[in-house]
């Protein structure tokens, strides 16, 4: 029996939206997993459910082998951290993080301990006797956490918790919070729209769409062998090129140019994906065609183009010099595609 | 140049103003030192006399009435009692039932909240009489509660934090519920502290409100102890003649500075209270 089973968890909403179906899902104990997917895919519905702030319609959610579903969220024993951080505006950040901890009754001893214990390990114990008003983002965030951990929960529960912050801190709150998470080894549910904060987080990443799980695995699983033409584009960046064509016997046209396939299969409306970085640019490649725009990013740089009305992009080493413009040679290697039938979506 | 010319523009309206507010109560105030024979002769003062620790007296001392039983001081009690009832329980009653519209997601709180509202159409003076028919078959003529009761029901206040409470973020609840808060604590440790001043700003109103009630009190109490400051206005000092026709107009004014001390005192003192909540922005 695992830490976190959600079985068949469905939400509709009063108006008739249909937020999340038929989720199942098992969390291991100490397991980091995050939800990713696009906004309005269920993914912070999913983790409301989980902390009960939101009615389960149908389905069944046990934490540490207890059913939870008509527990109130005070006695779930689980922690969040919420987008805006929602702290206690009116309270110091000492009273924000000793909150919880009042109302389970435990003798104030206790709390002051296991506040300033807490609020060492997050480098917020000069700020104890501030009011959040006068926080930076950084530190407000640093409270938040406070707060779920100073009550040890059974589990964390994250609702994208860095999407305030300006692209150097959040690199720096991520890494901390992996950190923090390894160290304490508390279950963490992790809900993010960011493919690479989802990459870097997660033990586990859930691809959601459409309140849909669309696929669960290491972020290398995910990476390497997208199970859906959701999950190939949605995961990566530049995200991944797929090219339409119709596959006759192991044999895909791509442009004017055949690629045979590793597998002799037949398809007649397939898309063929491949990664950016795993188009090969050389002299002697296969394709030709011009470069429509180059992004230079310092080491590397991407290059847009299109082959046969086929738009597509591929990052190379900056060092080889091609220019807007410039026509190009590149080969796709049939051992680095990934085919998905256009009907059902799936990966053959 | 110019700058400077706004600047003292600026500060003679506001003198002005200051003026125009101040002058009558400094003339009230100075009148009411004087003896009720230079009065009488000589109008209104701008100085001060000689009669204050004299007249100050008897306002407070004197038994009047029919009864020739109340004084000043006893009509003082009850008007802060009155004042103080109202303004307590309309500002807590208000935030109670605010709370329960905005956060308790029942399905007629909606028209439950317009129904409240539109009984500002209704004020006290338009439902008189149903009012005092209601409070004398429950035998509350001639009580505090007869006095307050009828009038802790508020509508703007209640407009006022239902408007507050909506402003505040779905999050902090959420988050206070994770922290194992019930209602009943979210209320106590999050709504009333974040509306500190809120709650000091419709205090002040509903107490000035309360002070100033004529019409109610007038035709609900029937015993003489039961009168407040605003009604002696119309009747204190009034009936002494000392023999002859002169107008105690020194003592009545004296009655008039006392009776604006204890709105004044209360504004001062939650003013405080409002401006330091005002400056520390903590939303």
């Amino acid at each position: 029996m695992s830490f976190l089973e959600l079985k068949n968890i469905t939400k509709i909403y009063p108006n008739g939206t249909k937020a999340v179906d038929e989720t199942s899902l098992n969390v291991e104990d100490g397991e980091f997993v995050v939800f990713v997917g696009p906004s309005g895919c269920g993914k912070s519905t999913l983790l409301r459910m989980i902390a009960g702030l939101e009615d389960i319609t149908s389905g069944e959610i046990s934490l540490d082998g207890k059913v939870i579903n008509n527990i109130d969220p005070s006695e779930r024993d689980v922690a969040m951290v919420f987008q805006n951080y929602a702290l206690y505006p009116h309270m110091s950040v000492y009273n924000n993080m000793a909150y919880g901890l009042k109302n389970r009754g435990i003798s104030k001893e206790d709390i002051t301990t296991k506040v300033n214990d807490a609020a060492e390990l997050l480098e917020i114990d000069q700020l104890l006797s501030r009011k959040p008003s006068m926080l930076s983002g950084g530190q407000r965030q640093r409270v938040a956490m406070g707060r779920a951990i100073v009550r040890n929960p059974k589990i964390f529960l994250f609702d994208e918790p860095l999407s305030n912050l300006d692209a150097k801190l959040r690199n720096q709150m991520r890494l901390e919070i992996k950190k923090l998470q390894r160290q304490m080894d508390v279950t963490s549910v992790f809900v993010t729209h960011d493919q690479t904060e989802a990459m870097t987080l997660g033990d586990r990443i859930v691809v959601i769409n459409n309140g849909i799980v669309e696929q669960v695995g290491t972020p290398k699983d995910i990476y390497s062998r997208p199970n859906t033409k959701f999950v190939a584009e949605f995961i990566g960046s530049p995200q991944m090129n797929l090219f339409n064509c119709k596959i006759e016997n192991g044999n895909a046209k791509i442009g004017d140019v055949h690629i045979n396939l590793e597998n002799s299969i037949n398809i007649q409306d397939a898309s063929i994906g491949v990664r950016p970085d795993d188009i090969q640019v050389n002299q002697n490649g296969k394709f030709e065609t011009k470069a429509n725009l180059v992004e230079y990013l310092g080491s590397d740089m991407i290059i847009y183009s299109s082959i046969g009305n086929q738009d597509f992009s591929c990052k190379l080493s900056s060092k080889i010099d091609v220019k807007a413009g410039d026509n190009f040679k590149f080969d796709i290697l049939s051992s680095s595609v990934h085919i998905f039938d256009n009907t059902t979506n799936k990966r053959v | 140049m110019k700058f400077k010319l706004t600047e003292i523009l600026t500060h003679v309206i506001l003198i002005l103003g200051v003026l125009l507010m101040v002058l009558p109560i400094w003339f009230s105030f100075a009148t009411s030192t004087h003896d009720n024979i230079e009065i009488m002769t000589g109008g209104m003062k701008f100085f001060l006399g000689e009669n204050f620790s004299q007249n100050y007296n008897e306002v407070l001392n004197e038994k009047g009435g029919w009864s020739e039983e109340v004084t000043a001081a006893s009509m003082f009690i009850n008007s802060f009692i009155m004042a103080f009832g109202i303004a307590t329980l309309k500002v807590v009653i208000s935030a109670m039932s605010a709370y329960a519209l905005v956060y308790f997601r029942f399905k007629l709180a909606v028209p439950i909240f317009w129904l409240i509202f539109i009984t500002l159409l209704v004020p006290l003076e338009v439902r008189i009489f149903p009012s005092y028919k209601i409070v004398s078959d429950l035998g509350l003529t001639n009580t505090y509660t007869g006095l307050i009761l009828p009038l802790v029901a508020s509508a703007t206040a209640t407009f006022f934090f239902r408007q507050y409470y909506k402003t505040i973020p779905d999050e902090l609840l959420e988050s206070a519920k994770l922290d194992g808060a019930n209602s009943w604590r979210f209320f106590i440790d999050f709504l009333l502290p974040l509306s500190k001043t809120m709650l000091a700003a419709m205090f002040i109103f509903m107490f000035v409100y309360g002070y100033s009630q004529y019409l109610w009190p007038l035709i609900m109490t029937t015993d003489e102890k039961y009168w407040t400051v605003v009604m002696g206005m119309k009747i204190i000092f009034t009936e002494n003649y000392e023999g002859v026709a002169l107008p105690r107009t020194g003592e009545r004014f004296a009655y008039v500075i006392l009776s604006m001390l204890p709105p004044v005192l209360v504004v001062v003192i939650l003013q405080r209270w409002f401006i330091k909540g005002l400056i520390q922005t903590e939303k």
